[in-house]
This record gives structure tokens, C-alpha cells and sequence, in this order.
């Protein structure tokens, strides 16, 4: 019986739901005397730092430390990817940006200290919006341009053309668990970090980076996250420098713990978009060209947004064959949080927007979205605007069709089209939009990964490997692959907490390639192992290495499989492996064979495969307010043979709901002088009980193997938030079903919200009553 | 020293030790309990769900689910709670709550799951339960799983067996929380928390320290501790007040006490007020409803609380009392400005009494971002009388978020007297409504938005009265929490 593929729980359920399974913050009570933190915090979202007086917060009981710039013994910086975020600054960059830390007994002496640190700002002129930005000039990144055709004469061809635009919120991660971090010195006079990270090897590095050490003096722990959704991919690293840099002045440990207003204020967010375009058309819908520009608000730092760029660049054509096409994509500076990597990265922005392209285009042919969209569907043999090849591009079609018949499409669309005549006041919608997203990191380095398995002598089993567990599932997976790697149950193995004194340099676990990348690590790391016991165990039996096979912790021939006392133990085995002085570790490496992207020619084969799916979501809105509730969803997605399917459903079904908190309720609003005004969980809603719809089928592509890929797998982590654009495009159909007989444009402002539905009712009706008038 | 049971096993607490500010999470956190997480710190979130053990409606023991995050040590010391430890029944094996969302697959990243598992716990033992609702677990927000297998989990639930443990605590009497004198810091300057255990010692100690921040529910004090923090020298809390905790259905009134929690005057009215049984489910979370009062809600005088458009539409009367005597304000003079109002120092809203008699047509209404605990853009209660003619003979409309205060439409409810209610009458008043108010934009929406909302929900209102149902998507079915309609649940 093998353990991959299996639908088993998280491997973590148990300590889950009795409240057992540790977090960062729940570490604390295991240190002596540790000092908690709470950062000074600027009232303007520009200034420059003319003083910062300490004196009368470190005349406080319980106030240790008012840490500043000259407590860094090595370099003030904590840049992830353009060393541009000083970790103390000298001149402030956003509201509630940090400017000094106060270290004491208890966060509310802390918090007290804080307040009493006095700061003497000069205040300078801010950017807040990306209107703002564009007008002066203030970019974090030249433009970054694909082209592919001619996209100029061709759209001066086209029969049709019209241009638009479309503006995108951003969205907070609102991973449950806020960034949090211990440092303490170890017994070696080292500093060791427990961080909820992403990226522990880029959290030890930006740690010895501020303590001007080697990365050999510094060991980071990332034992489990409560959600982090890319907002701990960099974004850790700055509150686990602050502790190392207090545990360097105190000699004491340091606790760094943002709670959820200072989370909500200091950390970076899924960057809103800002897109213009000029589309080209035929006669029955078939785009012929694409001339788009995108804007990204990076906020003050560059972090991760020339990658989310890029990938925005690569996803605007989602499906859809577009034969000529440019696009140009450039990062705005802002005076906001620094925005970062957020489920998606990027391609969710540039998915929404040909998407709502494609509505536009189908209101003027006057044909029905669905049509419109299959007509202008990747074929097998058709190459993206960056020249690669589009792999298994059937599957579109073949899951739009599946998904159209297991939902009853066709028969629902006209009972939506009947309620609609029946009732004024109350509009459905009904749409459908696939997905297809490409697999790896778009910086080809970071595509490798690392483990470490280690056998026992009484056969039980450690793996370690690169990857972080976020709730995602990995460790489940990898536990799936181990247990079959030495074939074993999988109560014999034991998922170690993901540290850098095991497996180093590794990447983030991100750009949903967790498994893949560190699956096959463990993976070859398991082969190893059972390939040296496999000689110990055949000279035993007698019989060749060839014959044997490990399975349900037994080792036998391959004849006597089903014969629970043949063979011997996999205890045994390792026992007298170990006598015979037979390494009962391995360590197993992966990196993905053949991916590359040329930035100059913008060419490329950036992604190693593509993930590909389907929704159908029905809605209904309230005419009077616009309010709304999501009547049903269909989901079919592919993501290969899965490794562990009660997890995959579960990314799957969790993606598609945050993809619609981004889309719908998730508002961030920021004040004109650059205050967040939505920092809470009281002002920034994210989709409760009440979102998710009471009929929700997800169901998993069948017979989709992927050969390339560990397990015949496919990444699942990202793809599912961008079915949730059918919930948009849903909304957009009921909102176009107030105008009748019919509106050639739905402007629907992004997050759609009721009031954002309600006004765009407002303007369809506009158009549709124009429209008569004209006629 | 005073005890908290937690989990069975009391915990001992020095009085004279601890700052009033202390929130049972914290307080539980620091104890070495961290399975309860702090997510958002202002209950929004649940992750730090604990269930207390209560005296219920009809006086049966019951575990009432609240937000540890909100709910300060001082209120419920002496008394008896739950946490996510305390549920699972022994290392080897797990509660029927926490199988249940292991196999369903409820739990993705784990950190809000402990706090579904109170949620879930609380609601698997109460009593006469006659189906699963679903609000029980829509005060905890999870980022992960999208709900759907939090949801199957619950479904699967069975009633709890016959020798259940946690079901035969609920056999034995809950604590009664009595006077606390005080619980204070031992730092110079010392913070200080009273808990009165009567109305007259209540009354004697706001007269001696009117600058004491008063504490009933503490939904919304106690984000100000932990977001603003902010510090009062000295804290009231009600919790022991007895004659703040009643409720009277009397033939011509309810009265219904300021301290009482939102659930359990949902429980006791028994759908006395029907406008209040539409009301509830938009009104926050049922963790928030275990705590919340209505006499903090109104006190508050948020131009955004739910309760003051319906209670508004209703022609409510506050009892207020104070060492001088008591006195009765209408609700609709009540309110006196942003988060003003007219009680005197020493003065406190004691009853809120409403009259039982049913207006002809009467609905409440709620647009916000999202359709279940969010906080509103803007409500609405409506309620007209109309004769055997079918003519307007009073009229009601009370608004909240449209203006400094909730207020009512004096102008347009005038407007509607004398007229049919048709068509006609509603576009006759709506240019009343368009401009009764001068709304502003803030980050729930924008004054023009609101602006309409003032018009469009009465225009809804008159729909809806005519098609005979509610128009648009509605929160989840409620179900009937009347004990005497449910079935037992073991």
C-alpha cells in the first residue's frame, strides 16, 4: 500500500486542532528572562530622521534598550534583493515605519517606552498614489517589456479596437499567525533565530548581513507558520534582524512579535496594478492584438517586485492565443509598505486584466463570454508572447468541456437568463474562466532544493529538507514520498522542523514549487538509502538487490510481497546495515532541468510546465445595494497525479476563497497622507463562513500525470486563487443583466465590493439607457 | 488571592499583582495555556476562542464561547472556562469536535483551528440543539482553508454521548460570580479594577470615582486596551451586577437589562421583537454576542452600532439611574452628539424598555462589505403602522452611519403620514431622504454611497413589503433558538 497519493489529514491535524502543534511566539516561555520589542513608529510617510533622544523611554522601569542604527554592528540594511531598506533608517519612507525599537521586561513597558522615545522629524513631500507616482516620474524599475508579433500594425489592422483601463487593490495576507521571532545566543556564543519565515536562508542571511558575521555564526528555525501566503518570503527577515541585533546589545534573548495593527502597518502587501490597454478584434471575438502597460505601486523598496512584474508580464494571456502582442510593465515608488510576494506573485494581476479584456470583446461582438473565450484558446504547437511552447494546451479545452458538463453550464445559463426576466431587483450571474499558470521561479537559481534523510538503527526515520511548512501541506507530502522512498508506514517517519544547520542554501518555499523541487530531493535522498540497503538486504535473503522490495516496513523478495512474515524488517534491516558499516544517510539534491529567460529579448522557457484549470461561478446581486452572495462553484483543476489529495482539495478550495477576498471584500484604503486605514480585522474584511457558497464541487483532473515532475505531481499552491476572477466575471454578467437589453461595457471597479457593484449598476444602466437613446 | 477554573484545575491569582488591563488571553498565554492564539487582538478573528462555563437562560449551566482577547481577567475571575487543551479528553484520543475536523481536513496552517474547536465545542453541547447554526462558527476567520471542510466538519457531528464528561459538567451549577474588591497593580500609581457585585455598591462607586471607565461586555473597551493602548486608572465591571442582568416580557413592554449579552436577550425574547430577530444575525459574531450588551452598544454611541436603528424604529425608552434616581429618555434623545449622549456622570443606562406592540411592516437592514460580522456602511430599521385604509398612520426610519449619531428621518417620516404606501408615496419622499443627512467617506464607503443607501433601502423596504419577502442575499437561515421548539439533542 503506498502512502503517495493517499488522502490522509495534514500531518499536523492532531497537534492542530488540540492546540499542541508550537508556533514561533509559543517558543517564548522556553527562554530565560527575554526581552520583548516594540518599534518607535513615524507619523509621516516621508520625513527625514533630524533626531532620535532615548533618554527619557530608557529612564523607564522595565525599559532595557531603545535600539537604533548605532546598535547594528554590521551593515544597517536588510534589503532582500536591492540592498535599499535600511533596518534602521536615516530618512523615513512610509507611514508607521519604524525608526527605532524599545527592548524591556514586557511588551507593555515596551509599548510604553516607545511612546516616550522622543523623535524630532522633518517632514518631506510624499507619494501616496500610483497617480502620483506616474506623474513624477518615480520608478523602482526601468520598463520591462515582452513583445511578440507586430502588435502596432496589427492593431491598426484589426477590424475592431477599443481601449480601456483597469485598476486592482491590493491585498493583505492576513496569515493568522503575525511575523514573529526569537533570537538567542546558544551555548557557542552563536545567534539562533526561530523565525515564521519563508525563506530561513535568506532570513540567516540578512541576520549575519546586520551582525557582519558568517552565515556559519547564524542557524534559523522556521518550526511551522500560521499561514503566510508570500508574506513571509521576505518580509520576516527585517523583524528577525531587529532581534539579533537586540540579543547582540543586550546578551539577552529578544523577542520580536508584531501584533496585528503593526503587521497590518508595516509589512509589505500584494501590489495593486494599474492596467491600460488597446485591444484589437475581429468580426466574431478573435483578439488579434494586444498593446498593454502595466503599473505596479511597489511601495518604498524594490523586494520582490521586479519578479511579480515579470510574472505579470507572463500571465496576461492567460489562454488565450494572442497573436500580437506587447507588454510593458514598470514598478512605481511609493511612500507605502514596501509590497511583496503574495499567492500568485503577480500573475493573478495580469490574469484579471485579459480577462476582463475578453468580456469587453465579447459585449462588442454581442456573444456570450463563454464562446469568446474558447475561441480564442491556446492549441497545441502555440508558443507564448516569450516564444514558449504551450505544453498540454488540449488540457483547456478538455477541462472547459468536462467542467461545462459536470456543472450542467448550459442548463443553468438559461435558467439564470429566465430569473433575471422574472425579477427586477435581484440579477444573476453565471461565468466561466480557466486558468493556466506557469510552474517555477522565474529567477532559474532558486530552482533547486535539498535534503536530508537520516535512517536510525532501530529503523526509524528524520528527513529534513529545505521547505517550510505554512499550512500548504508540504511536510504531509513529503512524509507521502519518504514513507514510499523506503517504503515504510509513515508513523516510521518523522518531518523535522526546517532548519538551516540541516540543508543550506535553499530557497524559498514559494512560487508554489515546494514540493516539487524539495519532493524530489527526498526523494533521491530516500533512493540513495534504499538502493545501499538493498545490497545488505539481498546478500540476507539470498537473493539479488534487483529482487528486492521495500514495502509496509518489510524488505522481500518481490514474489513474497503479500506474505506479512516473509522478508525482514526494516528495523532489521538497518540494524545489521549498520553492523556492516553501511551509511544510513543521505543527503538528496534536485534542481529543475531546462528553464531559462532572457530579460533582453524577453524569450525564454521560464516555466518547466503549466498548471491548468477551470470554474464556474453563479452569483446573485441586490439592485438597491449591490450586495451579493455566491450562489454556487464549480471547480475542475489539474494538478497531476496528486501526491496527497485531501491536501490538494484543500489548496484548491482555500486559493479560490482568498482569490475572492482579493476580488470582492479585501478593501486597503489609504489616507491621503499615507496612513493605512485599514489595519485591522475590524476595517479590512477577509471572506468568513458566510462567503463560502453552500454549493461548492472541486473536483481533480483525471488521468493527468505529469512525467516530468516528482510523482507524476503538479504544483497546486497558486494556481486555484485565479479561478476566483469567474466569481468577478460572474458579477460583471449580473451587473450587465440591470442594463437591459444590454451594455457593451461592465466597469466594475476591483475590489468589487457592494458599493463598487452598486455604482457599477449605476453606469451600465447609464450606458444601456444611452445606448437606446442613440438608437 | 482569587481563582480562575481553567480546564478543571483552578489557577490562583494574586489580586494585588496584576494590572486590570489583563486579558484572559494574555493572562492564559502567560500561564503556559498557548494553544489559544492571539490573531487580531479585537475580536474579529476567534482564534482565541475560550469557552466559559455560564449560568444560561432558565438558569442551566451552559459553555458560552467568548474572545479571550476581549474579555478582561477581572470579569471573569472566580469563574470557571475551557480552553483548546482542556477539550481533548486524554493523550490518546481526540474530542468528537477534533476528529471531526481532522478528518474533514479543517485545519490547513492550524493557527485559527483551535479557536474553531472552542466555537465547535460550545455549540456541540448546547442544550436542545436542533441543528447545527452556522453562526457558530462565523466569528472565527480562517485564511486557509475556505471554510468548506470547517463547515463539513460541524455537519458531521453527532450529540454527545451519554457519558460525556464535558455534558455532565453542564449537570452541575456554573460559578456565580460575585464581588471582586478589587485587582490592581503593585506598581506606584496604582491601576485598579471594581466589580460591584450590586447596583446600589455600583452607583456608590461610580459617584466616588467618575473618572472609572465602565466595562460590560467589554467588546469595545477592550480593543482600545489593546490596539490604542489605552490605560484607566480605574475599571467597573458590571458583570456582577444581578439587576442589570434581567429581562421582563411584560404584555405592553420588554424590558430588557443594559448588561444583558446580546445571545442571551436573543434567547429570553423569545421572538417577542421580531425587528430584533433580523437584527442578530447581522449584529456582529456570536463570539461577540456572548459578550456585547445593548446597553454598551447604545452607550457607546457609535454613529455605526447595529442596535440603535432598530431600537430606534421601535420607539425604545432607556431606564437611567444614578445615586440622585432614575429617570426615562426616549432613545431617540438619547443620543447627543459623536459618541455623545445625555448621561450625567454617575449615571448609567439601566433597562432598555421597547413596546411590544408589532408596527404594521417593520424590517432592519445592514450594507457592509460583508454580509456576516462586519461592521455596517450603513443600517437602516424601518417600521410603519398603517390603518384598515391601508394609510400611514406612523412612521419610522432610523438610520446608522449616515450622520454624527444613529438618527431618525424626522422630515420624510412626516412626509408619510396621511399617505398610502405605494409606489407613489416612496418616490414623494425619497428626495426627503436624499437629503436628510450629510453622510461622510471613510474606508467602509463613500458619502455619495451612503447618500443613496439613505433612499434605496426604503425604496428595498417597499419592495419588499409589497413582494411579501425578503429581496437579496440574506445571512444564513436562522434558526429557531426556542427551547421549547427543540428537540434534545442527546
Amino acid at each position: 500500500m503506498t502512502q503517495v497519493g493517499k488522502a490522509i489529514p495534514h500531518e499536523s491535524a492532531a497537534g492542530h486542532v488540540s492546540g499542541e502543534a508550537l508556533y514561533t511566539d509559543d517558543l517564548l516561555a522556553r527562554f530565560a528572562a527575554p526581552l520583548h520589542a516594540w518599534p518607535v513608529l513615524s507619523p509621516h510617510a516621508h520625513a527625514r530622521v533630524v533626531s532620535i533622544d532615548a533618554g527619557a523611554a530608557e529612564a523607564l522601569p522595565d525599559v532595557v534598550k531603545v535600539l537604533t542604527a548605532s546598535d547594528v554592528p554590521g551593515e544597517n540594511e536588510v534589503g532582500p534583493a536591492r540592498h535599499d531598506e535600511p533596518l534602521f533608517p536615516d530618512e523615513v519612507q512610509f507611514h508607521n515605519q519604524a525608526v527605532a525599537w524599545v527592548l524591556a521586561e514586557s511588551v507593555e513597558a515596551a509599548r510604553a517606552g516607545a511612546a516616550a522615545v522622543a523623535v524630532d522629524y522633518e517632514p518631506l513631500p510624499a507619494i501616496v498614489t500610483m497617480d502620483q507616482a506616474l506623474a513624477a516620474q518615480s520608478f523602482l524599475t526601468d520598463p520591462l517589456t515582452i513583445s511578440s508579433g507586430e502588435p502596432a500594425e496589427a492593431l491598426a489592422a484589426a477590424p475592431h479596437s477599443f481601449s480601456g483601463e483597469l485598476r486592482l487593490g491590493g491585498q493583505e495576507h492576513f496569515y493568522l499567525e503575525t511575523q514573529a521571532t526569537i533570537a538567542a545566543w546558544d551555548e557557542a556564543g552563536e545567534v539562533f533565530i526561530h523565525s515564521s519565515t519563508q525563506h530561513p536562508s535568506e532570513t540567516q542571511e540578512v541576520v549575519a548581513r546586520v551582525l557582519g558575521v558568517p552565515l556559519r555564526m547564524v542557524t534559523c528555525q522556521s518550526l511551522r507558520m500560521g499561514g503566510a501566503f508570500g508574506g513571509k518570503e521576505t518580509q520576516a527577515n527585517p523583524y528577525a534582524a531587529v532581534a539579533a541585533v537586540g540579543a547582540h546589545a543586550t546578551a539577552r534573548p529578544v523577542r520580536v512579535r508584531l501584533d496585528r495593527q503593526l503587521d497590518m502597518a508595516l509589512t509589505g502587501k500584494r501590489h495593486p496594478f494599474w492596467a491600460r490597454y488597446r485591444v484589437g478584434h475581429d468580426d466574431e471575438g478573435r483578439i488579434l492584438a494586444l498593446d498593454l502597460e502595466l503599473y505596479s505601486d511597489g511601495g518604498w523598496s524594490l523586494d520582490l517586485s521586479t519578479p511579480i512584474m515579470y510574472r505579470a508580464l507572463f500571465h496576461c494571456d492567460n489562454c488565450y492565443r494572442i497573436p500580437n502582442l506587447r507588454v510593458v510593465g514598470r514598478v512605481l515608488r511609493t511612500h507605502k509598505t514596501s509590497q511583496t510576494a503574495f499567492r500568485g506573485f503577480g500573475g493573478p494581476q495580469g490574469m484579471v486584466v485579459i480577462e476582463d479584456i475578453l468580456d469587453r470583446v465579447a459585449r462588442a461582438v454581442a456573444r456570450p463570454g463563454h464562446e469568446v473565450r474558447a475561441l480564442n484558446f491556446y492549441r497545441e504547437g502555440d508558443r507564448t508572447h516569450y516564444g514558449q511552447l504551450v505544453r498540454d494546451a488540449g488540457r483547456i479545452e478538455r477541462i472547459w468541456t468536462s467542467l461545462r458538463a459536470r456543472a450542467d453550464f448550459g442548463r443553468r445559463l438559461a435558467e439564470v437568463e429566465a430569473h433575471n426576466h422574472a425579477n427586477e431587483h435581484e440579477k444573476r450571474g453565471l461565468a466561466i474562466t480557466p486558468v493556466r499558470f506557469g510552474i517555477s521561479f522565474t529567477a532559474s537559481f532558486f530552482n533547486q532544493a535539498g535534503a536530508l534523510v537520516l535512517v536510525y538503527r532501530d529503523g526509524s526515520i528524520q528527513v529534513n529538507h529545505g521547505g517550510t511548512e505554512m499550512g500548504q501541506g508540504l511536510h504531509t507530502k513529503m512524509l507521502q514520498i519518504a514513507a514510499d522512498g523506503l517504503g515504510v508506514p509513515l508513523e516510521a517517519v518523522r518531518l523535522m522542523p526546517t532548519r538551516t544547520d540541516k540543508v543550506p542554501n535553499t530557497s524559498a518555499t514559494a512560487a508554489s514549487s515546494g514540493s516539487d523541487l524539495n519532493g524530489a530531493a527526498v526523494e533521491r535522498a530516500c533512493t540513495q538509502i534504499r538502493e545501499r540497503l538493498a545490497g545488505v538486504a539481498a546478500a540476507a535473503l539470498g537473493v539479488a538487490p534487483g529482487d528486492v522490495e521495500f514495502s509496509e516496513g518489510r524488505v522481500r523478495p518481490f514474489w513474497q510481497a503479500e506474505d506479512p512474515e516473509a522478508g525482514l524488517s526494516f528495523a532489521e534491516l538497518a540494524g545489521r546495515a549498520y553492523i556492516q558499516r553501511v551509511p544510513l544517510f543521505a543527503t538528496g539534491y534536485y534542481r529543475t532541468p531546462k528553464i531559462h529567460f532572457d530579460e533582453q529579448t524577453g524569450r525564454g522557457k521560464p516555466f518547466h510546465y503549466f498548471a491548468y484549470g477551470a470554474a464556474i461561478t453563479e452569483v446573485e446581486v441586490d439592485g438597491f445595494t449591490g450586495q451579493f452572495s455566491i450562489r454556487r462553484v464549480d471547480i475542475l483543476h489539474d494538478v497531476g497525479d496528486s501526491i496527497s489529495p485531501k491536501v490538494d482539495i484543500g489548496q484548491i478550495e482555500g486559493g479560490f476563497i482568498q482569490g475572492l477576498g482579493w476580488l470582492t471584500s479585501e478593501e486597503l484604503v489609504w489616507a491621503d497622507d499615507g496612513r493605512l486605514a485599514t489595519r485591522g480585522a475590524s476595517t479590512y474584511k477577509l471572506p468568513t463562513l458566510g462567503e463560502c457558497p453552500e454549493q461548492f464541487n472541486i473536483e481533480l483532473l483525471p488521468s493527468a500525470s505529469e512525467p516530468s515532475v516528482v510523482k507524476g505531481s503538479k504544483a497546486v499552491g497558486e494556481p486555484p486563487l485565479m479561478l476566483a476572477i469567474s466569481a468577478r466575471e460572474a458579477l460583471r454578467a449580473a451587473v450587465a443583466a440591470f442594463a437591459e437589453p444590454g451594455v457593451d461595457a461592465v466597469e466594475l471597479a476591483c475590489p468589487s465590493t457592494p458599493e463598487a457593484v452598486y455604482w457599477a449598476i449605476d453606469r451600465a444602466r447609464a450606458r444601456a439607457v444611452g445606448r437606446s437613446a442613440a438608437e | 488571592m482569587a481563582d480562575l477554573i481553567v480546564n478543571g484545575s483552578a489557577l490562583s491569582i494574586d489580586e494585588a499583582g496584576v494590572d486590570p488591563h489583563t486579558t484572559v488571553l494574555d493572562f492564559l498565554r502567560d500561564r503556559g495555556l498557548v494553544g489559544t492564539k492571539e490573531g487580531c487582538a479585537e475580536g474579529e478573528c476567534g482564534a482565541c476562542a475560550v469557552a466559559l462555563v455560564r449560568e444560561g437562560p432558565g438558569g442551566r449551566t451552559t459553555y458560552v464561547p467568548v474572545n479571550s482577547c476581549l474579555t478582561l481577567l477581572g470579569s471573569v475571575l472566580g469563574g470557571e472556562l475551557i480552553t483548546v487543551e482542556g477539550v481533548r479528553p486524554s493523550a490518546e484520543a481526540l474530542h468528537p469536535v477534533q476528529a471531526a475536523m481532522v478528518e474533514a481536513g479543517g485545519s490547513q496552517c492550524g493557527y485559527c483551528t483551535p479557536g474553531f474547536v472552542v466555537s465547535m465545542f460550545a455549540e456541540y453541547y448546547r442544550h436542545e440543539r436542533p441543528a447545527w447554526d452556522p453562526e457558530a462558527i462565523a466569528g472565527n476567520l480562517c485564511r486557509c482553508t475556505g471554510y468548506r471542510p470547517i463547515r463539513d466538519a460541524m455537519r458531521s457531528l453527532g450529540a454527545p454521548a451519554g457519558d460525556d464528561r464535558f455534558l455532565a459538567r453542564l449537570e452541575q451549577p456554573a460559578p456565580r460570580l460575585g464581588g471582586l474588591t478589587q485587582l490592581r497593580t503593585r506598581t506606584e500609581g496604582p491601576r485598579r479594577l471594581l466589580r460591584p457585585a450590586s447596583l446600589a455598591e455600583l452607583l456608590d462607586q461610580l459617584a466616588a470615582t467618575p473618572e472609572a471607565k465602565i466595562i460590560a461586555g467589554g467588546t469595545d473597551v477592550v480593543v482600545e486596551v489593546n490596539q490604542r493602548h489605552a490605560r484607566w486608572p480605574v475599571l467597573i465591571s458590571l458583570e456582577a451586577v444581578a439587576e442589570l442582568r434581567r429581562v421582563e416580557l411584560g404584555d405592553e413592554q420588554v424590558e430588557i437589562g443594559a448588561c444583558v449579552s446580546l445571545s442571551d436577550v436573543e434567547h429570553r425574547l423569545d421572538h417577542a421583537l421580531p425587528l430584533l430577530d433580523e437584527l442578530f444575525p447581522l449584529f456582529s459574531s456570536r463570539l461577540i454576542r456572548n459578550r456585547a450588551t445593548l446597553g454598551g452598544n447604545l452607550v457607546n454611541a457609535s454613529p455605526i452600532g447595529d442596535s440603535p436603528p432598530a431600537l430606534l424604529a421601535l420607539d425604545a425608552e432607556l431606564e437611567l439611574v444614578s445615586r440622585a434616581g432614575s429617570r426615562v429618555v426616549a432613545l431617540a434623545e438619547f443620543f447627543t452628539g459623536y459618541r455623545k449622549t445625555v448621561l450625567a456622570p454617575g449615571e448609567i443606562v439601566a433597562t432598555i424598555r421597547v413596546p411590544r406592540r408589532a408596527p404594521t411592516h417593520a424590517h432592519f437592514y445592514k450594507v457592509s462589505k460583508r454580509v456576516l460580522d462586519d461592521i455596517s456602511t450603513v443600517a437602516a430599521a424601518f417600521a410603519l403602522e398603517l390603518d384598515d385604509g391601508g394609510t400611514i398612520t406612523k412612521a419610522r426610519l432610523a438610520y446608522g452611519g449616515v450622520a454624527a449619531t444613529p438618527a431618525r428621518a424626522r422630515a420624510a417620516e412626516d412626509a408619510l403620514l396621511g399617505r398610502p404606501w405605494t409606489r407613489e408615496t416612496v418616490a414623494a419622499v425619497e428626495p426627503l431622504l436624499a437629503s436628510a443627512f450629510t453622510p461622510m467617506t471613510d474606508h467602509r464607503g463613500s458619502a455619495d454611497y451612503r447618500r443613496a443607501m439613505t433612499a434605496r433601502l426604503f425604496e428595498k423596504f417597499f419592495h419588499e413589503t409589497a413582494a411579501g419577502r425578503r429581496l437579496g442575499p440574506q445571512p444564513p437561515p436562522v434558526q429557531h433558538r426556542v427551547h421549547s421548539q427543540g428537540v434534545r439533542s442527546s
